[in-house]
């Protein structure tokens, strides 16, 4: 029976490197797996490129690596990570760097390029590729000449190639995160690109971990509090079998908790239809999924079934979208509530006269809707202690999405009494729409690039 | 005979988001209250909840393997997370939302639950 051990090591950009050291030092692992992008990620790393040709990818790759490198070039731990974003080749450069200024030669970093298809957008268009929006069936063309990237969700199949290769880091961009976790189980276990189960089974392993500390016990909705240690959450660690069973648990002398119940709650986020979990090698049944507790913070995850992949690929295309501008005043008891709703109706009528028009607007009340919009419990607002209100609008420049927080700030003498803090304007930000898309996965795949280069001795 | 209940008392739920979709998984701690679930928390019943939150429909599938029902909800997130005005873009604050709902239990089903907890002090 071989098995192979796969842990996590990153859940979002922004990420600490503690559980990543953690399961570096004590998961016993094989690999360890980061994903680092979301959409709004790929954006803010679109932006860095456009500035700094030699940037665009997660400014804290050079970090982590500085941390994990010296415990997994020792260890032989591989680790792969789709920080690259929008420009792995100059991540892998970074890594390198890293390992060069560890005084570790000869460390060998694999760049997979590819996804990025932002300067191919008119010729896939001229192909036949509507690139229509799959949600709303809009036609690309009215957000054309808005468009700041355009990436394709690629699979596993290129982080397989560059093991082979034998890559200690791999470097990616977007590729789909779980296929992050599913390229080592290919790669150890031998599993062919037709085992729809097994590479079901792989998905859902890599979706239960790709968030990290999400599937052992953080953000976990039911006894929170009886969570030990969150400060030190361990990231999860799977231990796979070549049968596409799993032992799911989390490095020793850390915080976190792993039960049934933890890991189901992870099994569903994000999901739409759970019975069709797409994926770019696979489509995962997650209603097959079995979950048994096999002891303590260890649960046997098994019995996935999966389907023939799907023939398009998903991509995503960012379009700027207009400026935010938001201002913020806190109020407090007496009528707390009442003198915010009076400080929006004075920020309306300035920006009235002002001219500045919001193209669209939200009104919340921190600390009594903000989250829960009409939902929340209506007597909040007559005894609330204090309450932030917050005017965000958007606008369609950016010089009017920093003037609108502004016109609140006199408020601070001029409006009801009396202003708690937090009439400081605050920044104003670019606002992205996410347009998704299909893609042939024969156009992609033929434009995925895999190389090897080792770091200076 | 039946009794009133928020789920908050005795259901657990985790949402997300995909772009402009939120999707929320509401997981009951057992069989009868699965059962329950299925009947009374219907796609209708979360779309009139979630009121003008949310502009487009409520979908519902059935993950009776970890006895959770996964709620859809479209159009939810002011046009996704990246472009949305709100405090909450990416809908992280949705399960705890949906979990204000009461629903009617029978005297079996609210007798099979486990006691509520609560965080100390």
């Amino acid at each position: 029976m071989t098995t192979v051990r796969i842990g996590a090591g990153q859940g979002f950009y922004g990420d600490t490197p503690d559980g990543a050291i953690a399961v570096a030092q004590r998961g016993h692992v094989s690999y360890i797996c980061c994903d680092a992008l979301a959409e709004l990620t790929m954006a803010i790393m679109q932006k860095d490129r456009l500035r700094d040709p030699g940037g665009g990818f997660a400014r804290d790759l050079p970090a982590f690596m500085r941390a994990l490198l010296p415990i997994t070039c020792s260890s032989g731990i591989r680790i792969i990570t789709n920080a690259g974003g929008m420009n792995p080749a100059g991540a892998a450069a970074a890594v390198r760097n890293v390992a060069a200024e560890l005084g570790i030669s000869g460390l060998r970093v694999a760049t997979v390029t590819g996804d990025d298809v932002t300067a191919r957008i008119d010729e896939l268009r001229a192909s036949g590729i509507a690139l229509a929006n799959m949600d709303t069936g809009a036609d690309l063309a009215t957000i054309r000449d808005r468009v700041v990237f355009a990436v394709v969700y690629l699979g596993a199949a290129p982080i397989v190639e560059a093991l082979r290769q034998g890559a200690d880091v791999v470097v990616t961009g977007r590729v789909a995160d779980a296929s992050l976790f599913v390229a080592p189980m290919v790669h150890e276990l031998g599993w062919s690109w037709d085992d729809w189960d097994r590479l079901g089974a792989g998905v859902v392993l890599g979706h239960l971990m790709e968030c990290s500390g999400q599937a052992t016990g953080g953000n976990f909705s039911g006894d929170w509090w009886n969570i030990p240690d969150m400060d030190r959450i361990g990231y999860p660690v799977c231990e796979v079998t070549d049968d596409g069973s799993a032992l799911l648990t989390k490095p020793s002398k850390t915080g976190g908790r792993v039960t049934v119940d933890t890991v189901s709650e992870q099994l569903l986020y994000e999901v739409l239809d759970p019975r069709r979990y797409l994926n770019p090698d696979v489509v995962a049944d997650f209603t097959s999924v079995e979950l048994q507790q096999a002891g303590p913070d260890s649960v046997s995850i098994s019995g996935v079934r999966g389907a023939r992949r799907p023939e398009q690929l998903k991509a995503i295309i960012g379009h700027l979208d207009g400026w935010l501008g938001a201002a913020m005043i806190g109020y407090s008891w007496p009528h707390a509530m009442a003198k915010a709703r009076h400080a929006a109706m004075l920020i309306d009528r300035l920006a009235e006269r002002a001219g500045i028009h919001p193209v669209d607007k939200v009104t919340e009340y921190i600390g009594v809707d903000s989250l829960h919009g009409g939902a929340a419990d209506a007597g909040a607002a007559a005894i609330a202690n204090e309450v932030i209100l917050r005017v965000a609008g958007r606008f369609e420049s950016e010089v009017q999405a920093r003037a609108f927080p502004r016109l609140a700030t006199p408020l601070a003498l001029n409006g009801p009494p009396f202003i708690g803090g937090g009439a400081t304007p605050q920044p104003a930000r670019a606002l992205l729409g996410v347009w998704p898309t299909l893609v042939p996965r024969t156009v992609v795949e033929q434009s995925i690039e895999v190389s090897v280069a080792e770091s200076p001795g | 005979m039946s009794r009133e209940v928020q789920l908050a008392d005795v259901a657990r739920a985790r949402s997300g988001d995909k772009g402009d979709l939120a999707n929320i998984a509401l997981f009951a701690p057992n069989q009868a209250l699965y059962a329950a679930f299925l009947r009374e928390v219907t796609a209708q019943r979360v779309r009139t909840h979630f009121g003008r939150f949310i502009t487009g429909d409520v979908e519902r599938f059935e993950a009776a393997n970890v006895k959770a029902l996964n709620f859809v909800l479209h159009e939810a997130l002011d046009g996704g997370a990246a472009r949305s005005l709100r405090s909450d873009p990416l809908g992280k604050s949705f399960g705890s939302l949906l979990l204000r709902m009461r629903i009617a239990l029978s005297e079996e089903e609210a007798a099979s639950a486990p006691p509520p907890r609560s965080p100390p002090g």
